[in-house]
């Protein structure tokens, strides 16, 4: 539970981590879709990106975001009306349900669920619902070949993505995270217990088989066949307009947030930093020390996505299929046999 | 038969490598209206017009390829230059306009005027907000014949000094 | 002057598949739908089609079992318009046909002009031409090797394309005044002489070039995922793309060794090069993109040797003052950045033509996609699209 200066009741508590999760999704794709998309992007292509929104053009978004909201809400004639309207608040709400179990202090944590880790992955992939709901009901060739293509992708880099964090649960021996947190802050490496033990020193091939999972996951470059820009323009996304598309947006980067908070978390080393038992400092440091550690990762997610060219439904399938997977269960058997035998 | 170049590292990493290279390099934006990037000398702008020389001979006008430029003028009669001459008859100006809203910039009235009265200037910023005011009249291309660069040196081994 | 008087080039020996012909009357449109298959407008408005192109293909899933190209959405009358235009003014007019690589349209046209009336351009002309003609397709070219990487996914090399574009075009409107359409060729010669400093400003942008090229290379060339992309994707045969007309670059990544500025009739100043021909074995888009890769840094070279070996001397050679063509008829073929472009001047004596017939690249390139799109997926259309590299402009003309 949240660690209030005032006791408050069961229905303030609840009110109060509600404002919070829905005030952090936005928060945190503007944060990243500025740093990342407006200024990282536009510096690797030579260019400024907007300056003129806000000093340096920090309050683009928002203005973005307010001429979303005043745009007429177009629904195709031939669409079905319902399932449109709702397709966008599935896909967001399996992004909402991920931020319950990601700890950024040693109480400030939503609800710390048993089984974090398997929770947060299984929500994630709800957004597979959302996106078929989209494709379908938009009446439009385009819209279904993204979706379709949308559909298969995400289902079949799932199982990679589960797969890259098994090796870090049995390290860690809870699904919790939490318990991974003070695992990593705790453990020693061959004894020496300075920097703590980060997963992704031992983990470092299920660090990177979780990055291309999950930027997969996001759809995002090389992996954005769903939402390939030059051939489907939009793909499943094509028909929305208004804040039903400012929905999808923030429903991608707060996503895109809270994957990196999870590898932050499951491979960094979350909020702690080793050596600092103060929780009370931690309380107020445990966010920034995690906001930094996942600005790292999403740094490299958002660094190969302006890179690449983006691959073919075919040949993804091949990767995760055919290449991830064994390598995955390859990591799982050796991080076991290294468990037993250390 | 050409031969591939293998590129040293796995092209992954290296194209990684070029994109963080470009990141920390500097941006090549010129941040118009705040800076200006000036066009070179020669740059197609707008024309202008210098009145004192056009003998509305009308020969811009037939060879425009949108027909752009309207000339109307007439004659009058003007007193003989010495005693006992005969009566001049000069040309005089009435209206002489070009609708940069049909110009294609591409420079034929200002080569073939015999007289040297239209000139190209590099200026661009003449925009509007409807079409009618982008019918410049003689005095607006009046104007920009201040703007008309001088004539430049050419490159070595050029025959003609300067440009006409 | 008849265009007999000198034999044909010869092109290798063409193995044609008589099978290909067959697909040239299915290429019929109103594609009928069966059960089954979905039809997919790739519509005149999409980023993938480089300008109005439609191209309906009959999908089975995701792969294509039909194509067809539905082209004129941009046709803007050229050859009627040149029917009732000068000479001057339609020099103005061609350099949108081929808007990339404008200077390069304006060539063949002069040319031909200028072989009816008999005259020679002076040599520093000729050379100054060239160097245009070749900076206009270092132009075309970095773009296409930005924007292919668009279309196909990389957004970061698309602005690099564009960023070094800006300095040829800069370069072009320090001696032309117009970046985009420069309209410098007179029957003659060229309007105007090189300014004061442009040619150190080149031997700078041409260095910029070839830096450029190597970052191409490295970020898309050799990237796996580009290869995954385009190896054996479009394959086009050397003698198919031969017969169907497929020209430039797109032939050369196939294995043909033909190129117009060494074996076609000399003009400009291309005999007096020393540059290399770039052709590829396999015909697949990585070719087609590799091949483009090294004309480029070739271009940049041939511009260098052009620049050392400038004579000196006048521009325009004496032309009276109203020009009028004599009658006669005449064929003019030049290596443009598309393809292979040729103008059909007929003249009946007047200040303008009696009829032109332009043949440009692009037409003929395209017209071999409803062979190339027969059984790969939908993905991949794009891929082969950006790698013909055509000009809806200079499709429609």
């Amino acid at each position: 539970m949240i660690h209030l200066a005032v006791d408050a009741g069961w229905g303030l508590t609840l009110g109060i981590k509600t404002v919070i999760v829905l005030g952090l999704i936005p928060l945190g794709a503007l944060i990243l879709g500025y740093t990342f998309l407006l200024k990282m992007m536009s510096h690797m292509q030579s260019r400024l990106g907007p300056m003129e929104a806000g000093p340096h053009g920090t309050l683009q978004l928002v203005a973005d975001g307010v001429k979303f909201l005043q745009k007429e809400d177009i629904m195709p004639a031939e669409s079905d009306r319902y399932v449109f309207a709702i397709a966008p608040a599935v896909v967001v709400m399996s992004t909402f349900l991920i931020f319950i179990v990601i700890p950024a202090g040693p109480k400030l944590v939503v609800d710390n669920l048993d089984v974090g880790v398997f929770y947060a992955l299984a929500v994630s992939s709800l957004s597979v619902v959302g996106v078929l709901m989209a494709g379908w009901s938009s009446a439009n060739k385009f819209a279904l070949l993204g979706a379709l293509r949308a559909a298969a992708q995400l289902i079949a880099y799932e199982l990679p993505l589960l797969l890259a964090v098994v090796g870090v649960v049995m390290q860690a021996g809870t699904m919790d995270l939490q318990g991974i947190v003070g695992a990593q802050a705790n453990g020693s490496i061959f004894g020496w217990s300075g920097i703590g033990n980060p997963f992704i020193l031992t983990q470092f091939v299920g660090f990177g088989l979780f990055l291309v999972a999950s930027q997969a996951e996001l759809t995002q470059t090389p992996f954005d066949m769903p939402v390939a820009e030059s051939e489907l323009v939009s793909g499943y996304m094509v028909e929305y307009t208004g804040f039903r598309f400012l929905f999808f947006f923030i429903g991608e980067f707060g996503t895109a947030f809270a994957f990196a908070a999870l590898a932050a978390t499951l491979f960094l080393g979350g909020w702690a930093i080793p050596g600092v038992t103060n929780t009370g400092l931690m309380e107020v440091l445990g966010p920034i020390v995690l906001f930094t550690k996942l600005m790292i990762v999403a740094f490299l997610m958002f660094w190969v996505r302006f890179t690449y060219p983006r691959l073919r439904e075919d040949q993804l399938q091949a990767l995760a299929w055919k290449v991830l997977i064994p390598v995955a269960l390859a990591n799982i058997l050796i991080t076991g046999i290294f468990k037993v035998a250390f | 038969m050409a031969r591939l170049r293998k590129p040293k590292l796995p092209g992954l990493i290296g194209g990684l490598g070029i994109t963080f290279k470009t990141m920390l390099k500097g941006n090549v934006t010129v941040q118009y209206p705040h800076e200006r990037e000036d066009p070179a000398p020669r740059a197609r702008g707008v024309i202008a017009l210098k009145e004192e020389n056009c003998t509305v001979c009308m020969l811009c006008a037939r060879q425009c390829p949108d027909w752009c430029i309207y000339i109307e003028g007439h004659k009058e009669k003007r007193p003989p230059r010495r005693e006992g001459g005969r009566e001049r008859t000069v040309s005089v100006l009435d209206r002489f306009d070009i609708d940069y809203a049909l110009c294609m910039y591409c420079g034929i009235c200002v080569e073939v005027c015999p007289f040297d009265a239209l000139h190209w200037s590099p200026e661009y910023e003449y925009s509007e907000f409807r079409i009618a005011p982008l019918l410049h009249d003689k005095v607006k291309l009046g104007e920009w014949e201040a703007t008309v660069p001088e004539t430049e040196p050419l490159e070595l081994g050029a025959e003609v000094k300067g440009k006409k | 002057m008849s265009t007999t008087d000198t034999p044909m080039p010869r092109l290798p020996e063409l193995e044609v598949d008589r099978r290909a012909w067959r697909h040239l009357a299915d290429a019929a449109v109103g594609v009928e739908l069966d059960t089954g298959d979905m039809i997919l407008n790739l519509g005149p408005q999409h980023p993938a089609t480089h300008g109005t192109l439609r191209l309906v293909v009959r999908l089975d899933g995701e792969r294509v079992l039909a194509a067809d190209p539905v082209i004129g959405y941009m046709h803007r009358g050229y050859e009627k318009l040149t029917e009732v235009r000068s000479y001057p003014q339609i020099t103005t007019l061609i350099n949108r046909i081929d808007w990339l690589s404008s200077f390069a349209n304006e060539v063949p046209f002069i040319h031909g002009a200028e072989k009816l009336m008999s005259i020679e351009a002076p040599p520093r002309a000729q050379y100054i031409r060239t160097i245009l003609t070749e900076l206009s397709r270092i132009a075309t070219f970095v773009l296409f090797l930005g924007e292919m990487g668009l279309q196909l996914g990389a957004l970061t090399p698309a602005f690099w394309g564009f960023r070094d574009r800006e300095h040829v075009l800069n370069l072009i409107e320090g001696v032309t005044g117009g970046r985009f359409h420069p309209n410098f060729n007179r029957i003659g010669g060229i309007k105007d002489d090189l300014p004061w400093g442009w040619i150190n400003e080149t031997r700078n942008v041409m260095k910029i070039v070839i830096d450029a090229c190597v970052d191409f290379e490295n970020v898309l060339a050799g990237n796996e995922i580009f290869e995954a992309r385009t190896r054996s994707i479009g394959i086009i045969p050397g003698g198919l793309g031969a017969a169907y007309g497929v020209s430039g670059s797109n032939l050369r990544a196939s294995g043909v060794d033909w190129d117009l500025r060494r074996d076609g009739k000399p003009y400009l100043a291309y005999p007096e090069l020393d540059f290399k021909v770039w052709t590829h074995p396999d015909g697949d888009s990585w070719s087609r993109y590799w091949v483009r890769l090294q004309e480029t840094r070739e271009s940049a070279l041939m511009v260098l040797q052009l620049l050392d070996q400038l004579p000196s001397g006048p521009i325009m050679a004496k032309v009276p003052r109203i020009i009028k063509v004599p009658e006669g008829e005449i064929w003019v073929e030049t290596e443009n950045p598309l393809g292979q472009m040729g103008y059909y001047i007929v003249s009946k004596g007047a200040t303008g033509p009696f009829r032109v017939k332009i043949r440009s690249a692009s037409f003929s390139n395209v017209s071999i996609l409803p062979w190339l799109l027969r059984g790969v997926y939908v993905p991949d259309v794009i891929t082969i699209l950006a790698s013909l590299y055509f000009i809806l402009g200079d499709i429609d003309r």
